[in-house]
C-alpha cells in the first residue's frame, strides 16, 4: 500500500491538463516504475498524484505529416522495440530501450517517463539526444516543442511547465534519413542494471561510404545530464572512416564529457570506458551503414 | 536400496508450482498489526532520546515503543544447539532495541500501527537525538588501541582469538633454499538474498506467545525467544510454514523476540514483522568479510614446508554466529594441503558494520578463495602447473582428522579434479589459451575446496523423528530438520520408504511444517547435515517401526518375525517371498481390532557423534575484456564427492544454486560501506549486483558417488559445498588469462580496472598528462 | 481519508469488481483482496520479479502497477493455470519434471513470464531466452533447470526434439 495523498486518473489529455492546474503540486505517474519506488522509499510520501497512465491517446509510434518518426509519450519500452517504424528507421532507439532493467520493467515503462525524470542514466536519453529528438509539451495553451539538449536542465528537473504533460517525442525525418546507429551500455551486470555509462553513436556515410558525413555521439552517466559531444563529432565529419579515426574520435569525447566520482564507479574508470565505448560503438555504426573501418 | 538413489520429483512440487504453497505472509491473520522498525542512521552511538508525540497523533498508531521500554536483558542470536556448559554458550549481547546503537540501521525503535502506511509514517515521524561516536568498519582497524570500542567485555573489540600450531614453524622456514610466498587475501561482506525477506507473526493464546517464522531453525527460536523475553521456554511456541529460501539468514534469531514481545505489549494481538528487501540486506546478517594473510613457505619441487595464516574476521555489530566461522575457516587450512609447519591464528572482531552470521559455506567461501588463490600464487613462484602442484599437495587418501575423527577414505580430491579436468578439456584449453595476447584473452583455471559435513564434535548433533503408519499403509513423517527449498523433504520421503519398506517415496507423508508443540525436537536446518543426520534417526525409528509392524503381523499371521519382512508395502514371508499381508491391512486390523487395538507409531532421538568430509572443485573458464574490464564466464564445472546420491536430479540442483552463488562472490556481489558515515550504500537487488540469468553459461554438476561409511544411507554434506571454490576458480582463470593475480573478491569491472592499470594492461596516457 | 475505486477487471478468466484502496498496488489487491498468494513480494520496487503477473498478456511486476490500473484489463496469476480438473499446464509440468524448482518463491513470477514467452508462439535460440527471462532472480536454482524447463516446454510446443 502506497503512502499517496490522493490519486486523480487523467483519461485523456485536456483531463491531465485541467488536473495539473487544480493540483500544482501534484506528481505525474506515467508508468510508476520509477515514482512508485520514490514514494516507497519515503522521498515522495504523502504526495498526490496525477496518473496519465491511462491515455490510451498518448501510446504508438507513427509517421507524422512532417516525416518526423513520432512517439506517443506513453509507448512503453517493450512496444517502442518491437514497433516496425522504429525497427526501419531508428533500430538504436528499440535496442537501446531494451537495455532498460528487465522484460517487465520494459512493459511498464515508457519513454515519456523515462525522459520526464530526468536522470542522466535513462537508457533512451543518449539515443535521444545523438538523434536530435524533439519533446513535445501540451499544456493549457496548446502544443510547445522543445529540442531535447534543452528540454532537460540539470539533474532531476527538465523542462515542463505547471500546466504541461509531455506527449511525444519526435525524431526529424533529417535526422533519422540514411542514418544508422549503435548503443552500448556498460553495466556490472547483464540485466536488470543501471548504467554505469551509456554511449550512442550515429552516422550517415557517403554513398561511396568513404566519407563520413555526419557523426553524432551522445552519453548518459557522463555528465550531470545526458550530453552530445561536438569535440569528438567536428573529429569525424567529413572524414575517412579509419581506425585511426575512431582512436581520434574516441580519445576526443575526453573534451566534451565530465564524469564525477561517485561509489558507483569512479571518474578515472568512466573516463577509460566512455573512450573505449566510442570507438567500439563507431565501428558498430560504420558497419551498419555499410561501411568499414580501414 | 531402491528408493534412495532415484531422481524422483520432489514432493512438494505441485504446490509449488500451482502457487498453493503457503509462505508465513500466505498465512496471515485478518487484521494482524503492523510493525515497523525505526533504524538508526548513525553508525556508532547513544540514543539520548526519542521523540514519539508524533508518531503517536497518526491515525491507525496503537503504540511507539523505544529502546529505553524493553526489558534489559541480553540475549544471544547465534542458530547454535544450546549448550550446557556455561563456557560454550554463544555470546549474549544483543536487547530487543539498543541505546547503544552498534551499526547504521540498529533497531532503535518500534512503531505498531492498524495499517502498514501508518507504521511507515510512524516511524518517519519518529525523531531520535543521538550521541554520536566514532566507527570503526574495518576488522584490523578496529583492533588497534583507541580504536572506538563496540562492547565493553571484549577490549579491543576481539571477539575470539584462537589458533593452531603443527610441528615447528620457525625452525621450518630456516631451511636453505625455500621459496616464500607472501600475500594478503581478502574477501567482501556479502548477503544471502533469499527472495523471500524474512518476516514473522505472533499473537498470545492461552497466555502463550505463538510466533510463526520464517526461519530454518524453529526449536532453535523457541529457546531464544524464551531467553529474549524471560519467559520460560516451553510458553514459546514457534510455527514454521514453508520458507522461500534461507542460505543461514534464517539459521539466526532475527526479529521473532521482538515481535513475541510486541504481541505482549498490545494485549496479546497479533502482530506481523515484514522485513522489507533493504531490512534484509543491512539489519538481519551478512557474510562474514574475512582478511587473510598467508605465508607458504616451497621447496623448488612443490614440496610445502610450512605456512603461517592469519585470519580476521569482521563480525560487524553483533556476535551472532561468531567465531565459529573463521575458526572452521582456519581449521580447513592444515586439513586441506596438510604441511607438517603451521602456525594459524583467527581473530573474530567486532566492527560498526552489519552483524555477520551464518551463510552458505559458513567460511569456506572465504577460506578457499584465499587458500586457493594462495596455491595458486605458490605454483606459479615455482613455475609448476598448479594442477600437478594441487595433485601433489591435496589432502591424500587416508588422511585422519583426530578432533573430528573424520577420515579420507577415499582419493576423493584427485577423483574430482580428474573428472572435472576431462569435462572441461582443460589440457587442451590451456595450451590453446596460452597463446592469446589481444585485447581479449582466454583463461581457465581451477579450485579445490575442503568441507565436513556435521557440527559434531563442537556442537550438539541430535536428530529425532516421529512415523506413523496411516490406515492406508502410508506412513506419516515428521522431523526438526527443515525443508528450506533444498529438497529435504523429498529426501527423507525416499530415506522413510527405504527403510520402512514401503512402495514408493510416494508413500511417505512429510508434515514439512514444524510446530514445537508437535514436531519432535530437532536442530533445524544448517552445515549441510540435514540429509546426514536425518539418516541415523531415520534408521533407528524405522527399525523400531518396522518391530512394532512385525510384532501386530505375528499376531494375525502366526509367523515368527524374524521369518517376515517388510517389502514394497506388504508384509511378506522372507523364506518364499510370499505377501503375507499388506500394510494397509495390517493397519486396519490393528487399528479396529476390538481385542487390541494399536495405532502403530514410532519415535526416536539419535545423537550423532560421527562427521564426514565432503570434498570437490570448479573449473572455470573465462574470456576477459581488457579494455571493457569484463570477465564473462563462458563455462563452469563443479564436481562433488558427496558419498551416495539420494536425489541425483535434487542434487545436481543444489549444486547450481551453489554456483549461481559462488560466481557472484567472485565476480559481483559486495555490499558496499561509505567511508565517511559508514552507512551501506547499495542494500537492495538494484545496486547488489546479484547474478541475472544472463550472467551464467551453463552450470555443469558433476558427481564421484563414493559412499560414506559413517552414514546409513551412505551420504553426506551437499547443501553448502557447492559454493566454496567457484570464486577462486575464476580468480585463478583470470590470472590464466590476463597473468594478473587479483587477490580480493568480487572481480568486478573497477577492480579490473586498476588492477589491469596497474599492471600495464590498460595505459590511459592522459591519466597521466592530467598528473 | 481513504480514497476508493471501484475496479472491474477480469482474473483468471473470471470477470471481478471490487472497490480499492486507489494506494494499493496491483500486488495488495492480488493477494488481500482476491487471496491470490501466488503473487509474491521480494523487493516491492519491480527489482526481483517474484510478483509478476500477466496484464492483457504481457508480464508487469504486480508490486510498482497501480490497483486501479486493473480497470477493464485481463489480468493472469499462476492460480489460472491449474485447468479445472487440477492438471498442471504444460509448463507447470516442465518446472516440475525439470527440477526447476527449490525454495518456491520465485516459480510463480518466472512461471508467468514464460507464459509470456511461449504465447508468442516463437522458437527463440537459447540467448534470446535467456534475455526473455532476465527478468527474475533466483537464489536456489543458478536459473539451469529453470531455462531447461521454459526451454523443453517451447520445443514441445514446437513438436520439436529439445536439445540441451
Amino acid at each position: 500500500m502506497y503512502d499517496m495523498k490522493a490519486l486523480y486518473e487523467a483519461l485523456s489529455v485536456e483531463d491531465a491538463i485541467a488536473l495539473r492546474i487544480e493540483h500544482p503540486e501534484a506528481q505525474i505517474i506515467a508508468g510508476g516504475s520509477d515514482v512508485l519506488v520514490q514514494m516507497r522509499e519515503g522521498r515522495r510520501a504523502g504526495k498526490e498524484l496525477i496518473s496519465i497512465y491511462m491515455i490510451d491517446a498518448l501510446r504508438g509510434v507513427s509517421i507524422d505529416e512532417a516525416e518526423n518518426l513520432r512517439i506517443g509519450s506513453l509507448t512503453s519500452f517493450s512496444h517502442i522495440t518491437r514497433d516496425p517504424l522504429i525497427q526501419r528507421y531508428c533500430n538504436v532507439l528499440g535496442e537501446a530501450v531494451d537495455q532498460v532493467g528487465s522484460p517487465q520493467i520494459r512493459n511498464v515503462g515508457t519513454i515519456g517517463g523515462n525522459t520526464c525524470n530526468g536522470v542522466t542514466s535513462a537508457d533512451s536519453a543518449s539515443t535521444l539526444h545523438a538523434w536530435e529528438a524533439i519533446v513535445e509539451l501540451t499544456g493549457r495553451g496548446g502544443v510547445r516543442r522543445v529540442p531535447i539538449k534543452d528540454f532537460y536542465i540539470k539533474a532531476g528537473t527538465v523542462d515542463i511547465k505547471p500546466d504541461e504533460i509531455q506527449t511525444a517525442i519526435l525524431i526529424p525525418k533529417a535526422s533519422y534519413e540514411n542514418t544508422c546507429g549503435h548503443y552500448i551500455k556498460y553495466g556490472l551486470r547483464n540485466a536488470m542494471e543501471i548504467a554505469t555509462l551509456g554511449c550512442s553513436v550515429n552516422v550517415r556515410l557517403s554513398a561511396d561510404k568513404q566519407t563520413i558525413e555526419r557523426c553524432r555521439i551522445a552519453y548518459g552517466v557522463a555528465g550531470p545530464v545526458p550530453m552530445r559531444c561536438p569535440s569528438a563529432e567536428a573529429v569525424a565529419n567529413g572524414a575517412k572512416p579509419t581506425k585511426a579515426l575512431a582512436r581520434d574520435f574516441a580519445r576526443a569525447v575526453l573534451d566534451d564529457i565530465n564524469p564525477r566520482d561517485s561509489w558507483r564507479a569512479s571518474k578515472a574508470f568512466r573516463q577509460h570506458i566512455a573512450v573505449e565505448m566510442a570507438k567500439r560503438a563507431l565501428a558498430e555504426s560504420v558497419k551498419l551503414a555499410g561501411g568499414e573501418l580501414a | 536400496m531402491n528408493k534412495v538413489g532415484r531422481s524422483e520429483i520432489r514432493v512438494d512440487a505441485f504446490d509449488k508450482a500451482t502457487g498453493r504453497t503457503k509462505y508465513y505472509e500466505d498465512r496471515m491473520p485478518a487484521g494482524a498489526l503492523y510493525i515497523r522498525i525505526k533504524h538508526a542512521e548513525i553508525a556508532h552511538g547513544f540514543v539520548r532520546r526519542v521523540d514519539t508525540a508524533a508518531a503517536v497523533a497518526i491515525p491507525g498508531v496503537v503504540k511507539v515503543l523505544t529502546c529505553f521500554d524493553v526489558p534489559e536483558i541480553d540475549f544471544p542470536t547465534a542458530g547454535h544447539p544450546w549448550s550446557m556448559d556455561p563456557g560454550h554458550q554463544d555470546v549474549a549481547d544483543r536487547r530487543l532495541l539498543n541505546r547503544h546503537v552498534r551499526y547504521w540501521g540498529d533497531d532503535v525503535a518500534v512503531v505498531i500501527a492498524e495499517n502498514e502506511v501508518a507504521a511507515n509514517q510512524g516511524v518517519r515521524a519518529l525523531k531520535v537525538e543521538y550521541e554520536e561516536l566514532p566507527f570503526v568498519i574495518d576488522a584490523q582497524k578496529a583492533m588497534e588501541p583507541g580504536a572506538p570500542q563496540l562492547h565493553e567485555r571484549f577490549p579491543n573489540n576481539i571477539l575470539k582469538h584462537t589458533d593452531i600450531r603443527k610441528g615447528d614453524y620457525q625452525a621450518a622456514i630456516q631451511e636453505p633454499g625455500l621459496i616464500c610466498v607472501d600475500k594478503w587475501y581478502d574477501t567482501p561482506t556479502v548477503q544471502h538474498c533469499h527472495i523471500e525477506n524474512f518476516g514473522c507473526y505472533a499473537y498470545e493464546e492461552n497466555g502463550r506467545i505463538v510466533v510463526v517464522s520464517s526461519t530454518q531453525i524453529p526449536h532453535i527460536i523457541r529457546r531464544a525467544v524464551g531467553q529474549a523475553l524471560g519467559r520460560p521456554w516451553a510458553d514459546i511456541e514457534i510455527i514454521k510454514p514453508y520458507i522461500g529460501g534461507g542460505f543461514g539468514n534464517k539459521q539466526d534469531v532475527l526479529y521473532e523476540p521482538l515481535c513475541a514481545w510486541c504481541t505482549t505489549q498490545v494485549g496479546g494481538r497479533c502482530v506481523r514483522l515484514d522485513c522489507a528487501r533493504e531490512e534484509t540486506f543491512v539489519s538481519n546478517r551478512v557474510r562474514h568479510a574475512i582478511r587473510f594473510h598467508i605465508i607458504t613457505w616451497l621447496r623448488r619441487d612443490g614440496t610445502i614446508v610450512a605456512r603461517k595464516v592469519d585470519c580476521f574476521s569482521n563480525q560487524g555489530a553483533y556476535a551472532s554466529h561468531g567465531h565459529s566461522i573463521v575458526a572452521k575457516a582456519m581449521g580447513s587450512f592444515p586439513q586441506h594441503y596438510p604441511c607438517d609447519n603451521m602456525e594459524c591464528d583467527a581473530y573474530t572482531v567486532y566492527t560498526n558494520r552489519p552483524a555477520a552470521g551464518a551463510m552458505r559455506g559458513y567460511g569456506m567461501p572465504q577460506a578457499s578463495f584465499a587458500d586457493e588463490s594462495n596455491i595458486e600464487d605458490c605454483a606459479r613462484a615455482i613455475g609448476m602447473d598448479s594442477y600437478e602442484f594441487r595433485k601433489k599437495n591435496v589432502m591424500p587418501r587416508g588422511f585422519h582428522d583426530a578432533f573430528t575423527g573424520n577420515t579420507n577414505y577415499y582419493d576423493t580430491y584427485r577423483e574430482c579434479m580428474a573428472k572435472g579436468a576431462a569435462y572441461i578439456d582443460f589440457e587442451r584449453k590451456k595450451k590453446e589459451f596460452a597463446n592469446d595476447t589481444g585485447d581479449i584473452r582466454r583463461g581457465i583455471g581451477l579450485a579445490t575446496f575442503w568441507y565436513n559435513t556435521a557440527v559434531y564434535p563442537i556442537s550438539l548433533e541430535t536428530s529425532s523423528n516421529r512415523m506413523l503408519l496411516n490406515l492406508d499403509g502410508t506412513v506419516t513423517f515428521q522431523c526438526g530438520e527443515t525443508e528450506i527449498g533444498q529438497g529435504a523433504d523429498t529426501a527423507y520421503a525416499q530415506m522413510v520408504a527405504e527403510a520402512v519398506g514401503l512402495a514408493s517415496y510416494r508413500d511417505v507423508r512429510v508434515k514439512s511444517c514444524q510446530d514445537t508443540d508437535i514436531t519432535p525436537t530437532g536442530l533445524g536446518a544448517y552445515a549441510s547435515r540435514q540429509t546426514y543426520v536425518a539418516g541415523f534417526s531415520i534408521r533407528q525409528t524405522a527399525d523400531i517401526l518396522r518391530e512394532k509392524i512385525l510384532k501386530y503381523a505375528n499376531e494375525v499371521t502366526r509367523q515368527a518375525v524374524g521369518c517376515m519382512d517388510i517389502v514394497d508395502g506388504n508384509i511378506i514371508r522372507k523364506e518364499d517371498g510370499i505377501i503375507l499381508m499388506s500394510l494397509k491391512e495390517l493397519a486396519m486390523t490393528a487399528q479396529y481390532n476390538p481385542v487390541h487395538s494399536e495405532h502403530i507409531t514410532a519415535e526416536s532421538t539419535y545423537t550423532i557423534r560421527n562427521n564426514a568430509f565432503s570434498f570437490g572443485c570448479t573449473f572455470a573458464e573465462v574470456e576477459v575484456d581488457i579494455p571493457m574490464c569484463k570477465v564473462t564466464l563462458k563455462n563452469i564445472v563443479n564436481v562433488h564427492d558427496c558419498g551416495r546420491l539420494i536425489n541425483p536430479a535434487l542434487a545436481a540442483a543444489q549444486v547450481h544454486g551453489g554456483m549461481s552463488m559462488g560466481i557472484g562472490y567472485g565476480l559481483s556481489e559486495q555490499l558496499i560501506f561509505d567511508e565517511k558515515t559508514g552507512k551501506p550504500l547499495n542494500g537492495n537487488l538494484l545496486d547488489y549486483k546479484l547474478s541475472t540469468i544472463l550472467d551464467h553459461p551453463h552450470l555443469e554438476a558433476e558427481f564421484i558417488e563414493n559412499p560414506e561409511p559413517t552414514s546409513p544411507f551412505g551420504t553426506k554434506a551437499l547443501g553448502e559445498p557447492p559454493v566454496c571454490s567457484c570464486a577462486p576458480a575464476i580468480r585463478n582463470a583470470i590470472l590464466n588469462a590476463t597473468g594478473v593475480a587479483i587477490d580480493h573478491n568480487p572481480i568486478n569491472p573497477h577492480v579490473l580496472f586498476a588492477e589491469f592499470s596497474k599492471a600495464g594492461l590498460i595505459q590511459d596516457d592522459w591519466r597521466e598528462e592530467e598528473k | 481519508m481513504s480514497q476508493y475505486k471501484l475496479i472491474h477487471c477480469t482474473i483468471n478468466g473470471k470477470e471481478v469488481e471490487k472497490m480499492v484502496d486507489v494506494r494499493a498496488s496491483l500486488t495488495d489487491m492480488l493477494r488481500d483482496d482476491y487471496h491470490l498468494t501466488s503473487v509474491k513480494k521480494g523487493c516491492e520496487v519491480g527489482e526481483c520479479g517474484a510478483c509478476n503477473v500477466l496484464i492483457d498478456g504481457e508480464a508487469f511486476n504486480s508490486c510498482i502497477y497501480l490497483a486501479v490500473w486493473a480497470e477493464g484489463k485481463h489480468i493472469e496469476t499462476l492460480e489460472g493455470l491449474l485447468s479445472p480438473e487440477g492438471e498442471l499446464s504444460d509448463i507447470q509440468r516442465s518446472f516440475v519434471e525439470e527440477t526447476a524448482i527449490q525454495c518456491g518463491f520465485c516459480i510463480p513470477g518466472f512461471i508467468m513470464t514464460a507464459v509470456e514467452i511461449l504465447n508468442t508462439g516463437k522458437l527463440y535460440t537459447d540467448d534470446q531466452l535467456r534475455r526473455l527471462l532476465s527478468g527474475h532472480l533466483c537464489r536456489c536454482t543458478g536459473y539451469e533447470n529453470i531455462f531447461r524447463a521454459v526451454k523443453k516446454t517451447m520445443y514441445r510446443r514446437h513438436g520439436k526434439p529439445i536439445d540441451f
